[in-house]
């Protein structure tokens, strides 16, 4: 459907005409077809999702087997790809619970149709990410020593360990996360259950909604609980990143013992986290007409904090840079040069700057911010972008610290680029069943929103409206 | 007739088979007016079935607020507890230990995971004291069997007048009903 | 199979031979069957380790590996009577019979090094050798150790030692040796070609040999002989001597590009002399001066005051300027560019200022022409008899290795040899390249080689015998002033060896004469007296009472101005020397010298062509670019490694790599610098470079080591003068170039008990590398192989950083050796998720291997990064565990795959002194707790000890003014700290750069 940039229309969170009906009919469709007339695109889709989740497979039974020497890991640098690919995925989660809780606190209602899938990312980035620390361990199937509770000889893990807090801090977030997504689901699973079309999916989804009957008694505990727990994520999600950049900040290592790392982290998450969620959503309302749900204003919105975020995480670099030479203290200073200049990997420091700082700026164009396939570049140039910044922060520092004796380089192996690519196949997978399996917008909030714009007659963005009015009337 | 003649009977003998009476409306505004009106006419165990949370539904049913806030404040309260309690045992009173030179109880270093206990203890008790008060998960319900509900999931509004109310007669809560212009009323056995 | 006319049986027939016999006739029977040659053969080729052994000791049971492998030994070991040893051994402070498992024994014996000793303390658990140390009593060693005597340990197990004698590759027995060499004649076409002897033992055997075949030849060869060293004594004294310096009594030391305290005889014991007279720990104490002419730096060139880049010409140009000046009638060279007047004129008066008191040395591979001028100085300045002392040869007979492998070959080639007997060394591989020895063994009947590993020249030859290790025979072997040490075995020879002694005797038609027997019959001739008493005493000390080599007083030197100096005049010339971890090639095999970091270049499993930035510009070339080295009409291609402070147009090509037949360890490891080595040009030659195509990655564990710039501004190295220190004797700048104030939130931990800390006296450390391969040895350090440490994760638990100071064409040398700090507030242990670092109650920064699950933080957050990890299984675990891992110290876990580790100041020796002084009931003494680093060191550059106890050694040191923490700004509260480096350089000469870097 062609979509007339700058119209009232796709100033809406979602286009008027959509009676519940509809709304199920559009969203619930494509999931409850059955398994022969499953989209082509899907089927190509899952397959080389798949076929990256073997080459994760094989890739961790090797690094069992083998050791964590097949990484390039050595002395000085003892956390590289593993950590790198880490905070990038968990980054990306963030933008999810922040749609989902932040904008439902902050009742932006404009969130409803895509906190759905964002939700999905987030939980599915935290799985890529949670097994890297895992993998990553010199003896991997004893993690969990790391949970709190006394081993044979009465010892209790180490809580003073930034290791230990994101222990804590990614199982609070994991687990949070699956409740608020599962709890957000249960209407709509009770709407696939009763549009069922075959006894599996009517068993299937009628577990799933655990008898869900749409009650206005519990419809508002249901409302309460959903609340809270947006309340409780929204602090979770911000301490969850603010927790990993400690692993940084508390150092001693010049070029991670700097306070501006938690927030600049949970920026520089935010801002990942928007790209990501542009390259699903832009093919998504493709591949299932959603353009009436996730309209043009979604996207404009999600650019616009993309600008924002991305300039405070340059913010951040600016400040490292300064903090260096403001330290006074030559291993600061020398490792900021570094960074910026050092003869092995300075080229990873001008392209992050080019991907997260240069590549954002046409952000500032409405014309651009409402191009999906320009928007869908610039997202694919700063993941890239963020992948770098982390490149850049956990391994080029670790090359060069205090002892110029002990100082080394870095150069990853298959196995690192292997395992990063496999994350990919895991992520993909669990997301294709997802939109296959699971309506990827939820349908019992759009059909509020829905008899709110119809009946009520209101349209709760009708100052935004007049203000394009306004610009419109200017031009 | 017919229909009412059953109604008699399930009034006279089946009367603790009956689970309610059920409405069906194609409005949500039908469905706003028919449950003040039931208020109003005395009604009290009554409930209504909508795909989509209807903003006052519940106060115009006579509902009470819910209590989960303070109980989700108390659990919150319960974890930051537990969270610092079980550091601060580990590391000052079962097995204090000299690590980095460092204080036993080196509390700032607590914060962090105090904090994730807190979020973690208060949004479980928030997510299942709602599914436990809901009587969920629930294998059968009785409002199941009414006819169409499954449109209460889709596009169609359910008001139910249960039979355990003390003014509950079949044929007048009937004619109650039918006044308020539903698609159907219908007998729901328990 | 062999094809004589003696077949090898089979199995079958030795079941047939004892299905026949029954009951207890049926053990004796096999030991019967056992003790034929033909079922010795039979095992050596079915079961090649079972063979051993049966050689060897039956009864043995020290070894439960090596029993129970076939049907057989297993039989014989089940059923056997323990029998007592044949010969004593006698322990060092226990006798066996006190015996406490878990406690070792040792036993003082020697390793000989070049034919010279040096005395050591064997540590044995369960009769299994483990670790050495230095023997406090022995003259050459004094308690020190070298890398290599350490690293011996790894050799004496390696499973690929020649494990049986073979005849052409079949295995053969002892007696049919002694058979092939029945018939001798009048030994007129029979030659015996040992190495340097010293061993009283040998030199009777020989002259024996000599009696009974008068016409016997013997000749000596070992490339890395000083023979300029034995023919300038001759063309200074008329008369062969054994020539002392003593760098304990000389205040002004000029070393002619001698490396004394790393290579040639007494190496150690003038290493600890010359550093006792450099122990600065305040402005009062007194400093000797070292001026030093070197061609490539070496160990020696770090301690240096005045350091001169000479190229071999050169140092025999400054010899010559030297005694010209100093009035000695002196041969003429040309005198080399670099010396400037100022630098001599400054020496002059330093050496005319302590006469009587200075010391001239002359390099170990020097001319002899040079030798003998450094003798006229030290006579010119009245150091005869003071700070040199002249003594009866120590060798058996002194002489030109060179000229005497050159006669052999002549001979060889002439076909006058029928029998050539080679008692040790590979000269196949080390004879000069022109000599192609090779060839001429193929002129001589019958060759017989003994040797630790079937090598080259056992390849070559037709008898290989194995050898014995020098922990597993008797001998008898001096040091460099004589003092000769009876050496006795640790354990019965592991893959069944023969002595040299052994050997001799069987030429002497005595097959069965046993080490021990013909040891003491030499020692019997000597000792009047209660010979028992004596041999008890003597051994147990490990050294013989005043065995040294009688001094010779009242030599002048006769006049040496007709001696012919090198005149130089090559823009470019090669430099051939031994390699400072394989010596002449002898270890390369052991995985624990291939890894150890070379000094300065840090290069590990591989040599290159070393030379200065300077002529790398002229050649064109970069490291690890390939030179095409042409030098005595031979071509070698070797990678580059540009090294600062070698002299210009000097390529310095280490020896002992590119063994053919080395094992699987050394075999293929670097190039082969024996193909350019001439007869007549054997250490320096004129040499032709081109650059060659391709690169050749080298693994140095060292990247960075200039000090310029930012090393400069991290203080870590912190180096002055004597003049400095007594500028500012209270708070020296030097020291502390920043203000340090360690303020902290948080009240320490009190430690009231022991608070073990460490003192490292870098102004004394030469870099010798002794402390990482004993710390190597104690802690069961694995190596991880030249890929791994290409990727950096080499996992030494103490290294030794090297440093240039200066510019980089007359750079000073800085060494600093580092391991765990122990910071009483550790970075590494917070940030451990499982608590598998942390301290005890003694301040130890202590690792818990089963805790550890391998997050890497503690490394990150260790500023020295001092941490090393098992990123694979580097180890070897009992499930592919071969016969090195008996080497193993047993008090010391062995880390698996995944854990972390690092230094932990040898918690098992803090351990052990703990119970022993819990047991009777004191504290622990200051001493009593050696690390094997501080034990190894022959310097005395670390002090390790007792923090609390204020008279402890290390207390003291804390206190001197020159004590700092590298890093202190980061407040992490060090345990081990560091004394400034120091030097003492002459008033007259500008300063060299002081201050901090």
């Amino acid at each position: 459907m062609g979509v007339r940039s700058g119209s009232v229309e796709t100033q809406r969170a979602i286009r008027p005409g959509y009676d519940p009906a509809g709304i199920d009919d559009t969203v619930n469709a494509p999931v409850l077809v059955g398994v022969g007339r499953t989209a082509a695109w899907w089927w190509i889709g899952f397959g080389i999702s798949l076929a990256l989740l073997g080459l994760y497979l094989a890739s961790v039974v090797v690094l069992v087997t083998q050791g964590v020497g097949i990484f390039g890991n050595n002395q000085p640098v003892a956390w590289a790809m593993p950590i790198i690919n880490f905070v990038w995925w968990i980054g990306i989660g963030h933008a999810g619970t922040l749609i989902s809780a932040a904008l439902l606190l902050f009742r932006q209602p404009w969130r409803t149709s895509i906190n759905r899938f964002a939700e999905a990312m987030t939980i599915f980035a935290v799985v890529c990410a949670g097994l890297y620390p895992i993998l990553h361990l010199g003896r991997p199937w004893v993690f969990y020593w790391l949970l709190p509770y006394p081993n044979t000889y009465g010892l209790f893990p180490n809580f003073r360990s930034p290791l230990d807090w994101d222990l804590f801090a990614i199982g609070t977030y994991a687990s949070v996360s699956v409740l608020f997504w599962f709890i957000g689901l249960i209407p709509d699973l009770a709407t696939l259950r009763d549009q069922s079309r075959t006894r599996a999916q009517r068993i299937l989804y009628g577990i799933l909604c655990l008898g869900w009957t749409g009650s206005a008694k519990a419809w508002q505990r249901y409302q309460r609980a959903y609340l809270l727990l947006a309340a409780l994520s929204f602090p979770l999600v911000l301490s969850v990143h603010s927790t990993i950049a400690m692993d940084f900040a508390v150092s001693v290592v010049p070029g991670w013992n700097n306070t501006v790392m938690p927030p600049y982290f949970v920026a520089g998450a935010v801002f990942a986290g928007f790209a990501m969620v542009l390259m699903l959503a832009i093919p998504l309302r493709k591949a299932f007409h959603l353009e009436g749900m996730i309209t043009m204003r979604h996207l404009d919105n999600a650019a616009k904090l993309m600008l924002a975020t991305g300039m405070i995480v340059v913010y951040g670099y600016f400040v490292e840079l300064f903090d260096a030479y403001y330290s006074g203290l030559e291993f600061e200073r020398f490792m900021a040069l570094n960074r910026v200049f050092g003869a092995d990997h300075w080229w990873a420091f001008w392209l992050l700057i080019a991907c997260n700082l240069v590549a954002i700026q046409p952000l500032w164009l409405r014309s651009v911010r409402q191009n999906p396939w320009a928007l869908f570049g610039i997202s694919v140039i700063v993941s890239i972008g963020m992948w770098l910044e982390r490149f850049v922060i956990v391994a080029i520092t670790l090359t060069k610290d205090f002892l110029p004796s002990a100082w080394g380089g870095y150069v990853p192996t298959f196995w690192d680029w292997s395992l990063y690519a496999g994350s990919f196949g895991l992520f993909g997978t669990l997301f294709f069943l997802f939109i296959r399996l699971l309506p990827s917008i939820a349908t019992s909030e759009m059909k509020e929103l829905a008899h709110h714009d119809a009946h009520h007659g209101s349209d709760p963005f009708e100052e935004i409206r007049q203000d394009v009015h306004a610009k419109e009337a200017r031009s | 007739m017919s229909a009412s003649a059953t109604a008699h009977a399930g009034a006279a003998g089946a009367e603790p088979d009956l689970y309610g009476l059920v409405a069906e409306f194609d409005s949500v505004e039908a469905l706003e007016t028919a449950a003040d009106a039931a208020r109003e006419a005395g009604y009290r165990s009554m409930d209504a079935y909508t795909p989509y949370p209807v903003e006052g539904l519940d106060e115009k049913l006579g509902m009470e607020p819910t209590r989960l806030g303070w109980v989700v404040l108390a659990a919150g309260i319960a974890g930051a507890l537990l969270g610092f309690g079980m550091q601060w045992y580990a590391n000052v009173v079962f097995y204090p230990l000299n690590i980095g030179g460092q204080p036993l109880n080196s509390w700032p270093q607590f914060i962090i995971i105090t904090f994730e206990m807190t979020v973690l203890l208060s949004a479980f008790t928030a997510g299942l004291y709602m599914l436990g008060r809901n009587g969920l998960p629930r294998y059968h319900h009785p409002i199941f069997s009414t006819p169409n509900f499954a449109a209460a999931s889709r596009d169609r509004f359910f008001l139910c007048i249960e039979a355990r109310d003390a003014r509950f007669d079949p044929t007048a809560v009937r004619t109650f009903l039918e006044k308020h212009g539903p698609v159907r009323v219908s007998e729901v056995a328990s | 199979m062999s094809d004589d006319a003696n077949p090898t049986p089979t199995l079958q027939s030795i079941r047939e031979r004892l299905d026949g016999t029954k009951g207890r006739t049926f053990w004796k029977g096999l030991d019967e069957v056992a003790d034929t040659d033909a079922f010795r053969s039979f095992m050596a080729e079915e079961f090649p380790r079972q063979a051993a052994p049966l050689e060897s000791s039956l009864h043995r049971r020290d070894f439960l590996k090596l029993l129970g492998a076939s049907l057989a030994l297993a039989g014989l070991s089940a059923c056997a009577r323990p029998e007592a040893p044949h010969d004593k051994i006698v322990p060092y402070v226990e006798t066996p019979e006190q015996m406490v498992p878990g406690r070792p024994l040792f036993f003082a014996t020697a390793i000989s090094d070049g034919g010279y000793a040096e005395g050591l303390l064997a540590e044995s658990h369960q009769g299994r050798p483990t670790k050495v140390e230095g023997n406090p009593d022995h003259p050459a060693s004094q308690g020190a150790t070298s890398a290599v005597s350490q690293a011996t340990v790894l050799t004496l197990y390696d499973p690929e030692r020649s494990q049986a004698i073979s005849e052409g590759g079949a295995a053969r027995g002892w007696d049919q040796l002694a058979a092939a060499l029945s018939d001798l004649g009048d030994g007129e076409r029979v030659a015996v070609l040992t190495e340097t002897v010293t061993s009283p033992t040998l030199a009777r055997q020989i002259a024996e040999l000599k009696d009974a075949y008068p016409g016997l030849r013997w000749h000596q060869y070992d490339p890395t002989h000083a023979d300029g060293a034995v023919l300038g004594a001759r063309e200074a004294f008329g008369r062969d001597l054994t020539v002392v310096p003593h760098f304990d009594r000389a205040d002004v030391v000029l070393s002619l590009d001698a490396d004394f305290v790393q290579t040639g005889p007494g190496r150690l014991a003038h290493a600890k002399a010359f550093a006792a007279r450099r122990r600065v720990r305040s402005a009062d104490d007194a400093m000797n001066r070292l001026w030093m002419a070197e061609s490539a730096p070496a160990n020696t060139g770090t301690l240096a005051d005045h350091r001169l880049a000479l190229d071999p010409a050169g140092v025999a140009g400054l010899a010559a300027a030297v005694a010209e000046r100093l009035g000695v009638a002196a041969p003429s060279a040309p005198r080399p560019a670099a010396l400037e007047d100022a630098w001599l004129d400054a020496l002059i008066d330093d050496l005319q200022e302590h006469r009587g008191s200075s010391l001239v040395v002359a390099g170990h591979d020097q001319p002899a022409a040079v030798h003998a001028l450094t003798h006229a100085i030290n006579d010119a300045l009245g150091n005869l008899g003071e700070t040199v002392t002249l003594h009866e040869p120590v060798e058996a007979r002194p002489e030109s290795h060179l000229d005497s492998l050159r006669d052999l070959v002549a001979a060889m080639n002439g076909g006058e040899i029928g029998t050539l007997v080679i008692t040790g060394g590979n000269p196949v591989y080390t004879a000069p390249a022109d000599l192609d020895f090779a060839a001429a063994m193929d002129r001589v009947d019958t060759t017989v080689h003994l040797g630790l590993y079937r090598d080259e020249t056992g390849m070559r030859a037709d008898w290989h015998v194995p050898e014995t290790h020098h922990l597993e025979s008797w001998s008898d072997v001096r040091a460099f002033d004589g003092t000769a040490t009876i050496a006795q075995p640790l354990i019965r020879p592991f893959y069944g060896g023969r002595s040299p002694h052994e050997l001799l005797a069987l030429l002497a038609g005595d097959p069965d004469a046993s080490a021990h027997d013909l040891v003491r019959a030499t020692w019997r001739e000597r000792i009047d007296g209660d010979f028992e008493a004596f041999w008890r005493r003597a051994v147990h000390r490990g050294a013989v009472p005043d065995s040294a080599a009688p001094s010779v007083d009242g030599l002048s030197v006769s006049d040496v101005s007709g001696l012919n100096l090198p005149q130089g005049g090559n823009d470019l010339v090669l430099l051939l020397r031994p390699d400072p971890s394989l010596g002449d090639g002898r270890w390369a095999n052991n995985g624990w010298l291939q890894e150890l970091p070379k000094p300065f270049s840090k290069l590990t499993w591989d040599n290159a062509a070393l030379l200065s930035a300077r002529t790398a510009e002229r050649l064109n070339v970069r490291n690890e670019d390939r030179l095409e080295l042409t030098a005595s009409g031979r071509t070698l291609t070797a990678p580059v490694w540009i090294q600062p402070g070698m002299a210009d147009g000097v390529v310095l090509l280490h020896l002992g790599f590119g063994r053919d037949a080395a094992g699987r360890v050394g075999a293929g490891v670097g190039v082969n610098a024996y193909r350019l080595r001439a007869s007549d040009a054997p250490i320096v030659a004129p040499l032709a470079a081109a650059k060659a195509s391709g690169r050749t990655r080298l693994a140095s564990t060292q990247l960075h080591q200039a000090l310029a710039g930012t090393g400069e501004r991290r203080h870590i190295v912190r180096h002055g003068t004597v003049a400095d220190l007594q500028a500012e004797p209270d708070h020296p700048t030097f020291v502390h170039p920043v203000a340090h104030h360690d303020y902290d939130l948080y009240e320490n931990f009190a430690y009231d008990g022991s608070a073990w800390g460490m003192v490292v006296d870098m102004t004394v450390c030469t870099g010798c590398n002794a402390c990482v391969t004993a710390c190597q040895s104690e802690n069961n350090v694995p190596i991880v192989g030249k890929d791994q440490v290409l990727v950096g994760r080499e996992m030494h638990w103490i290294r030794v950083d090297a440093y240039y100071g200066g510019s980089v064409d007359d750079p000073d040398f800085y060494q600093m050796p580092m391991a765990c700090q122990h910071c009483e507030k550790a970075p590494c242990e917070p940030v451990c998720p499982v608590g598998a670092t942390l301290h005890d109650h003694e301040g130890l920064n202590v690792m818990v291997y089963n805790r550890c699950v391998g997050t890497r933080y503690c490394s990150n957050n260790c500023p020295y990064k001092v941490r090393t990890f098992n990123y694979l299984q580097y180890a070897e675990l009992s499930s592919n565990a071969t016969e090195q891992s008996l080497a193993a110290n047993p008090d010391v876990t062995v880390r698996s795959r995944g854990v972390m580790e690092k230094c932990t100041y040898c918690t098992q020796r803090i351990s052990r002194a703990r119970i022993q002084a819990g047991n009777e009931d004191r504290k622990i003494r200051d001493g009593e707790v050696v690390t094997a680093c501080q034990a190894a060191c022959p310097t005395d550059a670390i002090v390790f000890g007792d923090l609390n106890d204020e008279e402890s050694r290390v207390a003291q040191d804390k206190r001197s003014v020159l004590n700092y923490a590298v890093l202190e700004e980061l407040n992490t509260v060090p345990r081990t700290t560091y004394l400034a480096h120091v030097r003492n350089p002459h008033p007259a000469l500008a300063e060299r750069g002081t201050g901090a870097a």
